[in-house]
């Protein structure tokens, strides 16, 4: 929305014949920021990072990345942009070739969007190599020789080698261990503020999204419910999915969390008006009956619930 | 020095009653025997679960924890070697031949893992496996058996209980899966739950309601809980004492509120540091530096050394499992109760 | 579950079709007279314009098929030339006995390789294991027509436990019957229980390491339920589609075995029928086989959604 924002993602839906999958999902990330994606299963955040890099085609909405709508693109332009955002997947053994070396690897994304000179690709490779903390000889190595979170590093190391202006990051500790997801953290913000890269996170993981963003977009049900900056979120949470979400984390302390009762209601069949009203302690009438918009509470902050309206009008 | 530590049983006086232990785990080790030898996988592993208490047994992959809880169950694999004593209840149960050793799971050991929708038949209904373990265990007709497995669906809040017998595994949620599994593994009476897991794959919403059940659970039939996992914030939450482990070692012991408060091993300490915690300002995380050796590459005397930034020569020598303060470690150099 | 049936049953059409479509363009497109060569060489033209005149190879092609068709549809294929009986009464006369023998052949078949399948996989890496692995690998290779000219030699002919030839229907009492039917069986599906031993083996394999199969060890059910119901369950599935599979080979592998042991069966009838340009029979004879694969699928399919509720809702 504003000119320093490199993504931004308006009215995006996505439907896959009777399941509504993603629905109706907008947010901007200013350059260099990370905004976070969060949410459960169902949620649409995975979806949704697809969409973002139209690997996925939207059924309806923008994407306004580098001020051009990548919804609208021609084949060969869409290619051409790819260069300029990359991924990094969750599953540390799928997400390499497994008959591929590490140089390929690295070198692949350049040679395909036809970057530098074979000895400047190698150089490149052996630097993002450097970059991740991993050593020359990896080189030659293959994927299955390396541990879930070095096979983790030399993804990110790949998403690097085309110097991209935006990384979408799905999942990428949820399969490594505590400590190794550190060392990954760790590694993640460092590249991004050398480089000054955007990225879009999605995590289940509440803690880890704490750390890595600076603006979080909690997701429901296919819709972002509450959107704003990472201490506000989390200090004052406004709509009670996110409530519930943060009360129900482990490491506050049994007896003192608020329990949301109720299973999370299939995509086939989302609740009418709040999607949410099922499992909602504070339901009443009016959430089935209307959609809540969503609106702004202030400090950027923004969440979609009808008490916020009933709070106002008090 | 001790070889042989006491187990935790002796401390479970509680303010209050002294309970008593279900599980004793003393010495156990497990190695496996291939074509170049012995390979070890567990070594010296000893703690105690006292009726009603859940103790965790908390580590990273490739800590041999999963395989720690195997040997209790008696379903190591044939080619593992397991080395000393467990008793369930009283009665040393290690020495028992497989077969006998089977017959206790069910009747007086129950289990939950990870996944449940792969832990569960697929083809066969939730009603047939229900009923499977109920009439082979405690003998009942297929009626009564019927009748007691919609009771414990009922117990533990999945709805229209009837209906879901009938049904199978695909038809349900992650969370409706594992209070199947939870129903399988209380439905015989048993008075040791084993739990590998349980909460890892679910929803965070789902998760709370998942570990709320089994802490109502152990309360209502005063269960003695095994509670495998890497999450030491569910640790905290949820179990009275932990049993951390590295690299087949039990590298610290106590009441969970003292380790995540005040850790004596290093290990430890580094585990807690790792997790991005709430309300943190903090711009870096603090990792443990390396990876964890592989089973076959075990570094000589502490295996945790290579990685500690307190180690020194001494620490070539394998310590052993002391008290230090409030907690057992195996540390020669462990982190005093100052912050 | 009627629906899943029912489009299996729609799927049988064009079983049934596409080869007797092609059996029909096949005959009649060839070159040469068919009527002639039926005749042969001492017939008159006028014997040869009668026949054209009988079978209708005097109409367009069009006239000819939709005429074939009807036939089809009232269930009156004509005429065999050389017997001069309604083909509709002679082929249930050599059908019966192909069917016998495949449904006998798959019966051994089955129960020899899911026994052995079974005992290689409790027993993995054992001698017996290894032991049946290679007469797996054996049957595999075999031909079959020389592994029935062996059956007859050791088991017939020196042995005398077996007539060498000749056919005895059930009727003529089940001792006589199987003497009888039992070596063609065998030699007719020896390749069928070698594949269903290895298929056996290696699905039971991995059904052993499956969590659920942890699960039931665990809930201290007898390994007898474990392995008989809970491995077997799932375990039995490939092996259901690999007998899908082998009835379209053993139908058609039948010929060899019918003509070795001299058996009155279809597979013979049709092989002389051909020899003999014996149109209406050969037509008659495809459309039989072609009409008991289908139905033969339609069962095995009925079969895997009894025992895999998952099917059913497709």
């Amino acid at each position: 929305m504003t000119e320093q924002s490199i993504l931004s993602v308006t009215g995006l839906s996505k439907s896959f014949r009777a399941v509504k999958a993603v629905r109706d999902v907008s947010f901007s990330i200013p350059r260099g920021k990370t905004f976070g994606l969060v949410g459960e299963s169902g949620s649409g955040k995975s979806t949704t990072a697809r969409l973002v890099l139209r690997l996925v085609e939207p059924t309806t909405g923008s994407i306004s990345f580098r001020g051009r709508d990548l919804a609208e693109l021609a084949p060969r332009a869409l290619r051409a942009e790819r260069r300029h955002m990359q991924m990094i997947f969750q599953d540390p053994f799928g997400s390499l070739n497994p008959r591929m070396s590490v140089r390929e690897t690295l070198v692949e994304p350049q040679l395909v969007h036809d970057i530098g000179t074979p000895s400047e690709r190698l150089r490149t490779a052996e630097r993002l190599l450097a970059e991740v903390s991993l050593p020359r000889a990896a080189l030659d190595r293959f994927p299955h020789e390396f541990s879930g979170g070095q096979r983790q590093r030399i993804a990110i190391a790949r998403a690097l080698a085309t110097n991209p202006e935006l990384i979408v990051a799905d999942e990428p500790v949820s399969a490594l261990d505590v400590s190794v997801q550190a060392q990954v953290l760790n590694l993640m913000r460092d590249l991004q503020d050398r480089h000054g890269t955007t990225m879009l996170f999605i995590s289940h993981d509440l803690r880890v999204v704490q750390f890595m963003c600076d603006e979080i977009g909690v997701m429901y049900l296919g819709e972002i419910v509450e959107q704003g900056p990472r201490d506000r979120i989390y200090g004052a949470p406004a709509h009670p999915y996110t409530q519930a979400l943060l009360a129900s984390a482990p490491g506050k302390g049994s007896g003192q969390r608020a329990r949301l009762t109720g299973e999370i209601p299939s995509a086939h069949a989302v609740p009418s008006g709040c999607a949410f009203r099922t499992r909602c302690p504070h339901a009443f009438d009016r959430c089935s009956a209307e959609k809540p918009m969503m609106r702004d509470i202030g400090g950027g902050q923004k969440a979609a619930c009808h008490l916020l309206d009933k709070a106002e009008a008090a | 020095m001790t070889a042989h530590i006491s187990p935790l049983a002796a401390e479970t006086v509680s303010p209050g009653a002294a309970r008593k232990a279900v599980l004793e785990v003393e010495n156990l080790s497990l190695a496996f025997r291939n074509a170049d030898g012995l390979l070890p996988i567990v070594t010296d592993v000893s703690f105690a679960i006292a009726e009603g208490e859940a103790v965790a047994l908390v580590g990273e992959s490739g800590c041999g924890k999963s395989i720690t809880a195997s040997a209790i169950m008696g379903i190591a694999p044939d080619n593992a070697e397991i080395g000393g004593t467990i008793t369930l209840n009283g009665a040393v149960i290690s020495a028992l031949p497989p077969k006998d050793r089977r017959r206790l799971c069910g009747r007086h050991m129950g289990f939950i893992f990870q996944e449940p929708m792969t832990a569960l038949h697929p083809t066969l209904s939730i009603g047939r496996q229900m009923t499977d373990t109920l009439r082979h265990n405690l003998g009942l007709s297929h009626k009564d058996a019927t009748d007691r497995a919609a009771e414990l669906l009922d117990r533990v809040g999945i709805p229209r209980a009837r209906d879901i017998l009938r049904g199978y595994v695909h038809e349900l949620s992650g969370g409706m899966r594992q209070r199947v599994m939870i129903a399988l593994a209380i439905s015989c009476g048993p008075s040791l739950i084993i739990a590998d897991e349980p909460t890892t794959a679910l929803d965070v919403t789902i998760q709370a309601q998942v570990l709320d059940l089994l802490e109502d659970m152990r309360r209502e039939l005063n269960l003695a809980m095994l509670f495998i996992t890497h999450d030491l914030e569910v640790v905290g939450d949820f179990c009275e004492k932990a049993v951390v482990m590295y690299a087949g070692d039990v590298v610290e012991r106590g009441f969970s509120a003292d380790i995540v408060r005040s850790p004596a091993h290093p290990y430890a300490r580094g585990l807690i540091d790792a997790v991005p915690a709430h309300d943190d300002g903090r711009t870096r995380l603090t990792p443990i530096l390396g990876t964890v050796p592989p089973v076959g590459q075990w570094p000589e005397g502490c295996r945790f050394a290579p990685r500690c930034g307190r180690a020194d020569a001494q620490c070539r020598t394998r310590p052993s499992l002391e008290r230090h303060g409030v907690t057992d470690a195996r540390c020669w150099h462990p982190l005093e109760d100052r912050p | 579950m009627l629906r899943y049936l029912g489009k299996r049953f729609l799927l049988i059409l064009p079983t049934i079709f596409v080869p007797l479509i092609l059996v029909f363009l096949l005959l009649r497109l060839s070159p040469g007279d068919p009527a002639g060569m039926m005749l042969g060489d001492q017939a008159t033209a006028e014997q040869i314009a009668a026949l054209r005149n009988q079978l209708g190879l005097d109409q367009p092609i069009w006239v000819q098929f939709l005429l074939w068709i009807r036939g089809i549809v009232t269930l009156d294929l004509g005429n065999s030339i050389f017997f001069r009986e309604p083909v509709m009464q002679i082929i249930p006369r050599y059908a019966g006995v192909t069917i016998l023998l495949a449904v006998v052949a798959l019966a051994l078949a089955v129960l020899i390789g899911v026994t052995l399948g079974l005992i290689s996989a409790m027993n993995r890496n054992k001698p017996i294991d290894r032991g049946v692995v290679t007469a797996a690998v054996l049957g595999i290779s075999l031909p079959e027509f020389w592994f029935a000219l062996l059956l007859i030699f050791v088991f017939a002919v020196t042995l005398r436990w077996f007539p060498v030839a000749g056919y005895n229907p059930p009727t003529a009492g089940l001792i006589a019957f199987g003497a009888t039917i039992f070596l063609p069986a065998l030699a007719l599906g020896v390749r069928q229980s070698a594949l269903m031993t290895r298929m056996m083996r290696s699905s039971m394999l991995d059904v052993l390491n499956e969590p659920y199969i942890t699960t039931a060890r665990a809930q201290g059910l007898p390994e007898s339920t474990v392995i008989g119901r809970y491995a077997m369950r799932t375990a039995a599935m490939p092996v259901i589609t690999v007998a899908g599979l082998s009835a379209g080979y053993l139908l058609g592998g039948a010929v060899t075995i019918e003509i070795i042991f001299a058996l009155p069966g279809l597979g013979r009838m049709l092989v002389e029928a051909v020899g003999r340009r014996d149109y209406p029979l050969v037509e008659g004879g495809v459309l039989t086989i072609s009409l008991v694969l289908a139905v033969l699928n339609l069962v095995i399919d009925l079969i895997y959604a009894i025992l895999d509720p998952r099917i059913r809702y497709q």
